[in-house]
């Protein structure tokens, strides 16, 4: 398994990847899909990625799902603050937060997420410190944005990555 | 315009609703680009367009072709999946060299580094600073 | 009816998107810092990337699609790129 899979995460993708690129889900582009998913996963072992062990897909789920209800309404949110609606005070700030994740694909999760939500914005991983500092768009309280981070991303992050 | 007309009417609708809000919330975050003030600001605004902007334009896509095609066509997920898993990565690195820079900068001109974190983003108050 | 709303919505949205990269052009002028150019070429590329499916959809050629593709891994290849050269490139020497 492990020596004709190194990545089955990577594999499986390039897979869909394939199938979806050719639109079309016949005995022999599943062949040829399982052929690159091969090659590729091998080729990727010359990089020498740390591999990953996932847990909880559950769990991936759900974050899933609570990401995708944020951008949405943080979507809502910079459209609004863009086209000048609202508060005419706006803040934005540096928040600085105390992270307890260290494992390297939890914390580009993290990265990706807070990144991909309008609003938040990684920008500074102190690994030393544990120290994560985002920029924030609007700043209201710098204790909620902490607990925000903390309570729905990093914990669930933690259950699937550590 | 070869297609098209072959649509039926809720198809078209709903594709012409998909692709007016996701044409209106990519402008509005391409506006955010002009209006905001400091660098660390306008990284912001680029994120609309390339998370609800892209998925709504390429729903539109997918109900379009897949009800002229009458089979279901999925591969435009690729490009909102690409677009989710390339731009924060993009902005990051971005984000990252700007912080290097603004640090270099201000190290250069003997300022005080400190926590080397720009909390006012001097760089931007040095407008028209040739770069 | 139907069908008139959808040409008309198809125009519109080419136009929003023009205006859209109009934006990213601009801050490209604009600057005042590379790192600015640097964002305003990735979101010039992402909305040409948008208006390509567009045009896609108005023509009804699949082909349009796999240009979006490209524009997008380009776009991204692309803005990574700068970023590094900003980050080596001519700050310290």
């Amino acid at each position: 398994m492990t020596r004709l899979l190194p990545f089955p995460i990577v594999s499986s993708c390039l897979l869909a990847l394939w199938l979806l690129l050719n639109q079309a889900v016949t005995f022999g582009h599943i062949l040829l899909g399982c052929l690159v998913a091969l090659v590729g996963g091998r080729i990727l072992t010359v990089l020498e990625i740390p591999s990953v062990r996932v847990r909880r897909p559950g769990v991936i789920m759900r974050l899933l799902a609570r990401v995708t209800v944020d951008i949405v309404r943080s979507n809502l949110a910079v459209g609004r603050i863009v086209l000048g609606f609202g508060r005419w005070q706006r803040a934005p700030g540096f928040v600085e937060i105390p992270l307890d994740m260290r494992a390297p694909y939890g914390l580009a999760s993290l990265a990706c997420i807070i990144t991909s939500t309008p609003g938040t914005l990684w920008v500074n991983f102190d690994a030393q410190r544990g120290a994560l500092t985002i920029h924030v768009l609007d700043l209201v309280d710098e204790e909620e944005w902490i607990r925000t981070i903390k309570d729905r991303y990093e914990r669930h992050l933690l259950e699937i990555f550590e | 315009m070869n297609g098209i007309e072959h649509l039926p009417p809720w198809a078209a609708v709903l594709t012409a609703v998909f692709l007016l809000t996701g044409a209106a919330v990519t402008l509005i975050g391409s506006l955010g680009l002009l209006r905001l003030g400091t660098f660390y600001e306008r990284v912001h605004a680029p994120t609309l367009g390339t998370t609800l902007g892209t998925v709504f334009i390429a729903a539109a896509s997918m109900v379009c072709f897949s009800v002229l095609e009458s089979r279901a066509v999925l591969h435009e997920i690729l490009i909102v999946v690409l677009g989710a898993v390339t731009t924060p990565i993009a902005l990051t690195v971005l984000v990252g060299a700007a912080r290097f820079r603004d640090t270099a900068e201000r190290a250069q001109l003997g300022e005080p580094v400190g926590r080397a974190l720009p909390h006012a983003a001097p760089g931007d108050a040095s407008a028209g600073k040739a770069d | 009816m139907s069908q008139l709303m959808l040409t008309y919505s198809l125009l519109v949205a080419q136009v929003l998107l023009g205006l859209a990269i109009g934006c990213g052009a601009l801050r490209i002028f604009l600057g005042p810092r590379a790192q600015d150019r640097v964002l305003g070429f990735d979101t010039l590329s992402v909305n040409a990337m948008l208006l390509l499916l567009t045009v896609g959809i108005r023509t009804g050629e699949a082909l349009y699609f796999e240009a979006a593709l490209a524009m997008a891994l380009f776009g991204f290849v692309g803005t990574v790129a700068l970023a590094k050269f900003l980050l080596r490139g001519e700050v310290i020497e």
